[in-house]
């Protein structure tokens, strides 16, 4: 019982990495942008969340940090595509390099530091409970945030005014754009809005769930973040399920070694991957899905006029 | 401490061509880092430089980021030991982040293009390439690190981490109030593996209830899943950990958590002041000494491959916690020095492996050989090594 808790525990805080780059993702390709530059502003987002944090002591301050960094480099991806019409795949990629090196380069300092003493959350009265208490309530205020940022994602999509507007831009910005909508704002806005996003991700990284600083560390988290939204058919709350499905398989790899299952660990390791690949292929089987979720603008430049 | 699979580790992630194309442009914009000292060095005095005999150039090749705070962060304070010893006969150069790939070879290449004579790689995927670069450059001397293959200009060294691993295990053994000890695992290979069960038997040796987890995170450096595999650990009823991946994401996670932990390669201190118990430190210098000034004075010969540990300096336990009782200090004293003037043998028999079966009989020393083999664990490790051990 207390170990299922505890894989529960992990498996939500494991997840919540996960989901709020994911969901950042999707609010930028939703608007037909491909940003493929997650991991690299992820890592930028680690080291500023994590120097904000020692410097400070604040936590709150140290994911507006790594939300600041997110954006700031979002918006100048954001720019070069969408206003100089650069390729979105290699600039994306461009991206992920310059991310990657400029946290190491940033972070060369930071690399013996560490934070102040960790709080501790729970919920009064709910923490108590058996097996769901550990579970769920014991968990930072980021893992509930997330949940609640899926839901306001999901209404702000399919029940507001301006998620149709986002959606109509990423479907086909040229009625968009014939309509009167500001298409490369809206586009610029959601673009920094994901950067911001993946920003806390990586700020989450840094200073609640490893939480250090050493250089490459999101470790590839990144990736796997912009694998979800396809795997998710770009709906949030497939995001935020894919993103704990994605969790648990990997907690449940070491859960397993622990319990003395004998299978093989590099077998163990595979397995979110390959969770990830049945997904996609049961959700190729049906095109149509596929079509009817996926921005049809998504990776096309747009010209205004043109 | 070989690096075998790092990067095809990293590979393994699905969509990671993308991610792979990434590390591999990262690291070609990152080489020739020249050293600070060196250029100041030779500026002060060129008139003075003119007249000396040429210092021999020195380079190293890092597999990884000097700031990596583990393995490459410790090759790099010998190489600076290196220079303070014999600054005035030698240059030092670095290259950090060489993939263990073809674009090592084009690295030692560069190397001796500008004049290196003595040249280190630092970690076990260098072997091939520095093979074939040494055929070719008959004048230049190659050291490698932790491989099996040496020539007429190349030779291995190695250090013998498992020394590190038994004193950390007596430590933990007499600091675990559950009796269960935990281990974060990289790779399974015997090197890993060995160190694995050093540990255990450190442990056994004060406290034979011991018994040890393994999880194996398949990878040398990837930080959250060190942390998730050490969170799995704890939460099996680890309270004692230790690893051998490169991050110190492991002691950490164990300072959240209010366990204990230790550091590895270099000392860790500072990464959780309260969760440390000691590190296992690798010291590299004696052995950069001792080869540099063998390059120096013409006596450098190729073979027989150099494999130390404590007892040439080559490893020690450093920064005990104040949380460790001065009893059990003394014990890691005691096996230290018992490790020093050889009267403490560490694997030898009677020893059974975790299947029951003796895997070496009483009073039997292992030698190298069976050292550099151990693809089984020891009694009190628990499950089974990965990949199938050999019956």
């Amino acid at each position: 019982m207390e170990a299922l808790a505890h894989l529960l525990h992990d498996t939500l805080n494991a997840g919540t990495v996960l989901a709020f780059a994911a969901l950042g993702m999707l609010i930028n390709e939703r608007s037909g942008v491909v940003n493929l530059g997650a991991e690299g502003m992820m890592l930028v987002a680690a080291i500023a969340g994590f120097a904000v944090g020692v410097h400070t002591g604040s936590d709150w301050l140290a994911f507006a940090a790594g939300a600041g960094a997110g954006a700031l480099l979002a918006a100048i991806f954001g720019v070069l595509v969408i206003w100089l019409n650069t390729n979105q795949y290699a600039t994306g990629l461009a991206l992920s390099l310059f991310g990657t090196g400029f946290s190491a380069f940033a972070g060369i300092k930071y690399t013996q530091e560490k934070l102040s003493e960790r709080p501790h959350f729970e919920i009064p009265g709910l923490a108590d409970l058996p097996l769901v208490g550990p579970a769920l309530f014991k968990q930072h205020p980021m893992v509930y945030v997330a949940i609640a940022l899926t839901v306001a994602l999901a209404w702000f999509l399919y029940r507001s005014r301006a998620g149709l507007v986002l959606r109509a831009v990423g479907e086909s910005p040229e009625s968009a754009h014939a309509l009167g909508y500001p298409v490369r704002r809206i586009r610029l806005l959601a673009v920094v809005i994901g950067g911001a996003l993946c920003g806390i991700s990586g700020a989450y990284l840094s200073i609640v769930y490893t939480p250090l600083w050493v250089e490459g560390m999101v470790a590839g988290k990144g990736w796997i973040a912009l694998a979800l939204t396809t795997f998710a058919t770009w709906r949030p709350a497939r995001v935020l399920l894919g993103a704990y499905l994605f969790g648990g398989v990997t907690m449940l790899e070491l859960f397993l070694q622990n319990q003395g299952v004998e299978v093989a660990s590099q077998f163990l390791s595979m397995l979110p991957y390959v969770a990830t690949i049945l997904v996609l292929v049961l959700i190729s089987r049906n095109a149509t899905f596929i079509r009817v979720n996926m921005p049809a603008s998504i990776g096309k430049p747009f010209f205004p006029g043109g | 401490m070989t690096r075998i699979s790092k990067r095809s580790v990293i590979k393994l992630a699905g969509w990671s061509s993308l991610a792979a194309a990434a590390a591999l442009v990262g690291c070609g914009k990152k080489e020739e880092a020249p050293t600070a000292a060196a250029p100041a060095a030779s500026a002060a005095a060129p008139a003075a430089a003119a007249s000396a005999p040429a210092k021999l150039k020195v380079a190293f090749a890092y597999v990884g980021p000097v700031g990596d705070g583990g393995w490459t962060f410790a090759h790099d304070n010998a190489r600076k030991a290196l220079e303070k010893e014999l600054g005035d006969k030698i240059e030092t150069s670095i290259v950090e982040k060489v993939p263990e790939a073809a674009d090592a070879e084009r690295v030692f290449r560069d190397m001796i293009g500008q004049g290196n004579k003595l040249i280190f790689g630092t970690t076990f995927g260098y072997m091939e390439p520095m093979l074939k670069v040494a055929a070719d450059a008959k004048d230049v001397k190659f050291e490698h690190a932790t491989g099996y293959k040496g020539a007429d200009n190349m030779r291995t060294y190695d250090s013998r981490t498992y020394e590190g691993a038994y004193m950390a295990g007596v430590i933990a053994g007499g600091m675990t109030k559950t009796n269960t000890l935990g281990v974060v695992g990289s790779i399974p290979i015997p090197e890993v593996i060995r160190n694995i069960n050093s540990f255990t038997l450190g442990a056994q040796s004060v406290n034979p209830k011991i018994k040890t987890k393994v999880v194996w995170v398949n990878e040398w450096f990837n930080p959250p899943k060190e942390t998730e595999a050490a969170q799995s650990l704890m939460n099996g009823g680890a309270d004692v950990l230790m690893q051998n991946t490169d991050s110190p994401a492991v002691l950490q996670t164990a300072e959240k958590a209010g366990k204990y932990a230790f550091g590895w390669d270099s000392d860790m201190t500072s990464y959780g002041p309260k969760a440390h118990l000691g590190s296992a430190v690798i010291n590299w210098a004696p052995y950069y000494i001792k080869a540099t000034k063998e390059a120096l004075d013409g006596s450098w010969k190729a073979g027989p491959d150099t494999w130390w540990g404590v007892k040439e300096g080559a490893i020690d336990f450093v920064s005990i916690s104040d949380k460790v009782p001065a009893e059990l200090k003394e014990k890691l004293e005691k096996a230290k020095a018992g490790l020093k003037d050889g009267s403490l043998v560490i694997w030898k028999g009677p020893l059974v492996g975790s299947d029951g079966k003796e895997v070496l009989a009483k009073d039997a020393v292992a030698d190298d050989k069976f050292m550099k083999g151990i693809t089984f664990y020891v009694k009190g490790v628990e499950g089974k090594v990965p990949s199938g051990d050999k019956k």
